[in-house]
């Protein structure tokens, strides 16, 4: 057939079998919903709310503030010299995010049915972009960190440039795990139950606020390593080292064990999510 | 095949029936999965009668530029059809190839945000129907002017009047520009006047050389806008031809299935044996004149009576009727109950039952209105509801003998009156 430029490139709808892959191409069209969607979430977060924006400083200062006062003045946890409340809003901040996205995203397909049902587009883009409009959040609560370490005298290492890499972690797991659940949500709505427990047990069991080191001189490298399977536990070690400097040099294959979780969840998510999304529309 | 930029071919897509084997919980699953561990015997396969064929063999070849009107009752299969061209949901067998954006509109403003206002609103549509900010930003003046919305532009929609809202996202998807433009039914909202521009708007897109595919109940603007028409019947193509030919075949197997408005005079009608399980059901609505013939047409004035004809499995003590007059948008314009409203009680036995309802002087100035209906039993429930029974076409009429006729355009409403030079005023 010969080419016609006013015409695109044929495509075939028809029924897909077994497992399938990504098409980039089309997400890379879609870019722009991708940042409008994000954009939308963000814009409508703090609608019609009193305090507004101030919300994102709140949520994790006042958890910050119960931490301390449970921890350090009940629990004497060590906290290697550094101050407890930068060292636990250091945690705080990327477990909220991570927790604030993941409920987010794993709720934003069964909020969009509407969408699903009436606008064809790369579905991946809602849970991602559920993921992404959480940053704004974090951003805000990067200020007040930054602030509490001008207040407790702590210095800026050089490692903090290493921050975004950490971030970019986050960002992985909260959108592999987003990925999962929010493709499971459209056809088992017991995730709508699962993931406000889950988040909560996670804050806990996580270490925000104590150090994972605790773990690690308890229990030893094996039983560390099988704790580093929750993901967060090496953003979070990863997001202390930047702040608090050498000392708090995390247990490295306890990072990599967090990573390669991340990332077999976020293979394993995206091919299962691409697998349902052509029933998503009838079963929603 | 060089000159069809849309290719269907043998398209078929099942659709499961019931809850036999749906799994809701992950519970449903689980017990699902031990009862079949557990016995193996009752575990039947599942059957042809468990399923059901929305689309079955569609075949059909679009080229570039046809505007292509596709009717048929509810439920023949034409929303699965778009469904599936617009890539919403998957054909169970088959193929479709397309060459060329396609955008669907399947309902206006997917997406619209209630919080966000209609400047920010205008963007999230446009991307939801495949805009890039370019785009956007180039039509839009064009779609705030189309719109009628300037001064509103910063206002949530939430606080939007509805016909405010449908013309703001009409305005969105007017403005697309797409190769295909696959249209479902959205013309059937908003008041006259704009459904008339939302006409020209779609003939402009069609006279651009864009492909459209328009599904529409509206048996006029198929006609008016198409060049050809595929009549869906049960989930197969059961015409293909020039649109006008499919909208007389649409009309003509409408009768042989004893619905539609073909007949004169008659606004809805369904058979009576397909109801009979039902508690209650209207099976036919029909318009008479004064004299009890049917009416051909209604003009503003006239008297009217409206027949309703209706099946009852259950005894009613107190029976009410009742009958609505709506504008497209929705809104009701006018009630008119036997009982309680009416003071007009009917004890009714099990069985088929007609009442009429006379309106000596109709009320409603030219334009069209959506009749909706239920029947009750007057305080405690309703047996039966319709949103939408049909419509009616008022034609205009020099009610006030001005020779000046009145249509929705200046008042939904007329009654009788008359103007006077106050006496003593000074």
């Amino acid at each position: 057939m010969p080419a016609d430029e006013s015409l695109p490139v044929e495509r075939v709808i028809r029924a897909q079998r077994g497992l399938a892959t990504v098409n980039f191409g089309e997400l890379w069209r879609y870019r722009e919903l991708f940042g409008f969607l994000a954009w939308r979430d963000i814009l409508v977060r703090y609608k019609q709310t009193y305090l507004g924006v101030a919300w994102a400083v709140l949520q994790p200062f006042l958890t910050t503030v119960i931490f301390v006062l449970v921890f350090e003045q009940l629990g004497k946890f060590n906290s290697k010299g550094a101050p407890y409340a930068v060292m636990t809003f250091a945690g705080m901040l990327p477990w909220q995010f991570f927790a604030n996205a993941l409920s987010e995203s794993s709720n934003s397909l069964v909020a969009s049915s509407n969408m699903i049902s009436k606008v064809y587009f790369p579905r991946l883009i809602i849970p991602a972009s559920a993921v992404l409009s959480g940053l704004v959040d974090f951003l805000i609560g990067l200020v007040i960190l930054f602030a509490l370490m001008i207040f407790f005298g702590v210095k800026f290492h050089a490692q903090l440039l290493l921050l975004p890499l950490f971030l970019f972690v986050a960002f992985s797991a909260a959108f592999s795990a987003g990925v999962w659940l929010s493709a499971l949500n459209v056809k088992y709505r017991d995730v709508k139950y699962i993931v406000p427990f889950f988040t909560r047990m996670g804050l806990y069991v996580s270490p925000v606020g104590f150090l994972s080191t605790l773990i690690l001189d308890k229990f030893g490298p094996k039983i560390f390593f099988a704790y580093s399977l929750n993901p967060m536990v090496g953003v979070i070690d990863g997001f202390r080292w930047c702040v608090l400097g050498g000392s708090f040099e995390p247990y490295w294959p306890g990072v990599c064990a967090s990573f390669a979780v991340i990332a077999i969840l976020a293979v394993t998510g995206v091919v299962y999510f691409r697998s349902t999304e052509r029933t998503f529309a009838d079963v929603i | 095949m060089s000159g069809s930029i849309v290719s269907v071919r043998g398209l078929g897509k099942q659709y499961q029936l019931g809850s036999a084997t749906r799994h809701d919980t992950l519970r449903d699953h689980i017990a699902h999965g031990v009862r079949r561990l557990v016995s193996r015997k009752n575990d039947k396969p599942k059957s042809e009668g468990d399923f059901i064929w929305a689309l079955k063999d569609v075949s059909f070849e679009i080229g570039q530029g046809e505007v292509v009107g596709i009717i048929g009752r509810n439920g023949a299969g034409k929303s699965t059809l778009l469904k599936i061209l617009s890539q919403i949901t998957e054909p169970s067998v088959g193929e479709v190839r397309v060459r060329g954006r396609v955008a669907s509109l399947l309902e206006v403003g997917t997406g619209f945000h209630p919080e966000l206002t209609g400047r920010e609103n205008i963007f999230l549509n446009g991307a939801i129907l495949g805009m890039t900010r370019a785009e956007i930003r180039k039509s839009f003046d064009e779609i705030v002017a189309f719109s009628e919305v300037e001064q509103f532009l910063d206002t949530p929609v939430k606080r939007y009047s509805s016909g405010m809202y449908v013309r703001l996202a009409f305005a969105v998807a007017a403005h697309l520009e797409p190769e295909v433009l696959v249209v479902d039914e959205v013309l059937a909202v908003g008041d006259a006047a704009f459904r008339k521009k939302c006409m020209g708007k779609m003939g402009e897109v069609a006279s651009l050389g864009r492909t459209v595919l328009l599904v529409s109940h509206n048996m006029g603007a198929i006609s008016s806008l198409c060049d050809r028409g595929l009549l869906v019947d049960n989930g197969r193509i059961a015409f293909d031809g020039p649109a006008h030919s499919a909208v007389q075949a649409y009309n003509s197997s409408q009768n042989v299935a004893g619905t539609g408005q073909s007949e004169q005079g008659v606004i809805y009608a369904i058979p009576l044996e397909g109801v009979l399980s039902k508690k209650c059901a209207i099976t036919r609505l029909e318009m008479l004149d004064a004299d009890g013939n049917p009416r051909l047409h209604l003009a503003t004035g006239d008297t009217v009576a409206l027949r309703v004809t209706f099946h009852l499995s259950t005894p009613a003590p107190r029976c009410g009727v009742e009958i609505m007059f709506n504008t497209g948008d929705g809104g009701r314009l006018l009630m008119l109950a036997n009982d309680p409203d009416s003071g007009f009680p009917l004890k009714l036995e099990p069985g088929v039952h007609s009442i009429e309802c006379v309106i000596e002087k109709f009320p409603l100035s030219a334009g069209d209105f959506f009749i909706s209906g239920a029947i009750t039993i007057p305080y405690e429930e309703f047996l039966a509801r319709w949103a939408n029974l049909g419509q009616v076409t008022v034609v205009a009429a020099d009610v006030y003998d001005s020779g000046f006729v009145i249509t929705t355009d200046q008042s939904i409403i007329v009654t009788d009156h008359h103007w006077r030079v106050a006496r003593g005023a000074k």
